[in-house]
């Protein structure tokens, strides 16, 4: 019994040691005034996490409008309310799908591998290479990674909402014949752009924030060996994609719980 | 360097069409317009029941929206509801002092808001006046209640 207690304490302790951790290593990697050769290292970055993220993004973005509106017109025109299907697909996808859904494929498709670079970096001592010839690896690999995770996702979720509304019209308008300009006026007289635009783009940044700080902290603390980089890879998208919703909830409760 | 310039120039795009997604939701999906706020004036109406009327609503007339619900609030003098209403700036002056505003539903089950219709005072409205001819939303409770003493005493 004793035992168990004991090992629920060293669990705590552990996991209260890995925040500090993360939290130590955000702020160092993080806060600095970038060199010239940092801004470039950032430009790699933000193609390797943000242009060549746009494929999977805007692809989803324009099926889950597609779907949306499929969906959603079956339900509406039994109460012969279908012209609020422009309100309800963009309404849903600028507060809760284009943040939540482009933070998971991001983690999926970026998280993993920020992890599994960093991860492999740390494992052929890369890392401790830098620090031998005297340039820190948290500003030279962690922190471009990071600055660009953060720029990335908020302009993808743009995207994703973009390309999701258009998906929408398309199905509603292009092919069930949903009245054109209900579809935009309903949407436009419903929108709100502080409060559903701008909210969602808040939450996407606090998920960019997040995934992109797991991402790279599970790739610079890992176990240096082939099977910690494949646990580390593993558990940066399970701890994104369970951070991502549960911070979802929460930011849906403050900015929209009030809400009547 | 070819590379490289060529990665600059996919960053700045997709920065780019970044911005331009946020215009976008902006202007077209949110329904942004850059007129001034002061192109309105504000009148107010007191209702006795205001159903499930909310801010932003619309404020039509003849079917046309004119104008939104700025604030709902409680009138503690009367113990009504005092309604804000903004308006589009060219009726200034063109209201009848008669006016009536009477809180309509869009469908049987859709939102409410406030439909105007003039009545035929020389005299007209100014900005901060009230509309004093007001009708209350329909509540169907009482309407089936009101139905059914009806029939009771019939």
């Amino acid at each position: 019994m004793i035992e168990r207690v004991t090992i629920l304490g060293r669990r705590g302790c552990e996991l209260l040691e890995a925040l500090g951790r993360a939290g130590v290593f955000l702020f160092l990697s993080a806060v600095g005034i970038p060199s010239r050769e940092g801004w470039y290292l950032w430009l790699r970055q933000m193609h390797f996490v943000g242009v060549l993220s746009l494929a999977i993004v805007l692809v989803s973005g324009l099926f889950i409008g597609m779907v949306l509106a499929l969906q959603g017109y079956t339900l509406l025109v039994d109460f012969g309310a279908e012209q609020a299907l422009g309100q309800m697909v963009a309404l849903s996808l600028l507060r809760e799908l284009a943040p939540v859904v482009a933070a998971l494929l991001f983690a999926g498709r970026a998280g993993s591998a920020l992890t599994a670079e960093i991860g492999l970096m740390k494992a052929t001592e890369q890392l401790t290479s830098m620090e031998m010839i005297g340039v820190d690896p948290l500003r030279r690999v962690v922190a471009p990674r990071l600055w660009a995770g953060f720029v990335a996702l908020p302009l993808l979720t743009i995207g994703f909402s973009v390309v999701g509304v258009y998906g929408g019209y398309l199905v509603g308008v292009e092919w069930l014949g949903v009245f054109e300009g209900s579809y935009w006026g309903n949407m436009q007289a419903s929108v709100d752009f502080i409060g559903d635009v701008g909210n969602g783009m808040v939450k996407s940044l606090v998920f960019a924030l997040v995934v992109t700080w797991i991402a790279v902290f599970q790739g610079y603390d890992l176990i240096p060996t082939s099977e910690g980089i494949s646990r580390a890879t593993t558990r940066t998208v399970v701890y994104s994609s369970l951070a991502v919703l549960g911070l979802d909830f929460v930011l849906t409760a403050v900015m929209f719980g009030g809400l009547n | 360097m070819k590379r490289s310039k060529m990665m600059e120039l996919g960053v700045g795009l997709f920065m780019l069409a970044g911005v331009l997604g946020l215009v976008f939701l902006g202007l077209r999906v949110s329904g942004l317009t850059f007129t001034a706020p002061a192109d309105t004036f504000r009148l107010e109406a007191n209702f006795a029941n205001i159903g499930s009327l909310k801010p932003r609503a619309r404020v039509t007339m003849a079917g046309v929206t004119v104008g939104r619900v700025a604030a709902i609030e409680l009138d503690t003098d009367w113990y009504d509801a005092r309604v804000v209403l903004e308006l589009d700036s060219e009726l200034e002056g063109r209201l009848s002092r008669d006016t009536t505003a009477a809180i309509l539903t869009a469908g049987l089950l859709g939102e409410q808001y406030i439909g105007l219709s003039v009545g035929g005072d020389p005299e007209t409205l100014a900005d901060g006046d009230t509309i004093r001819d007001t009708q209350s939303a329909v509540v169907l409770e009482e309407l089936i209640q009101q139905f059914v003493s009806n029939m009771v005493s019939d």
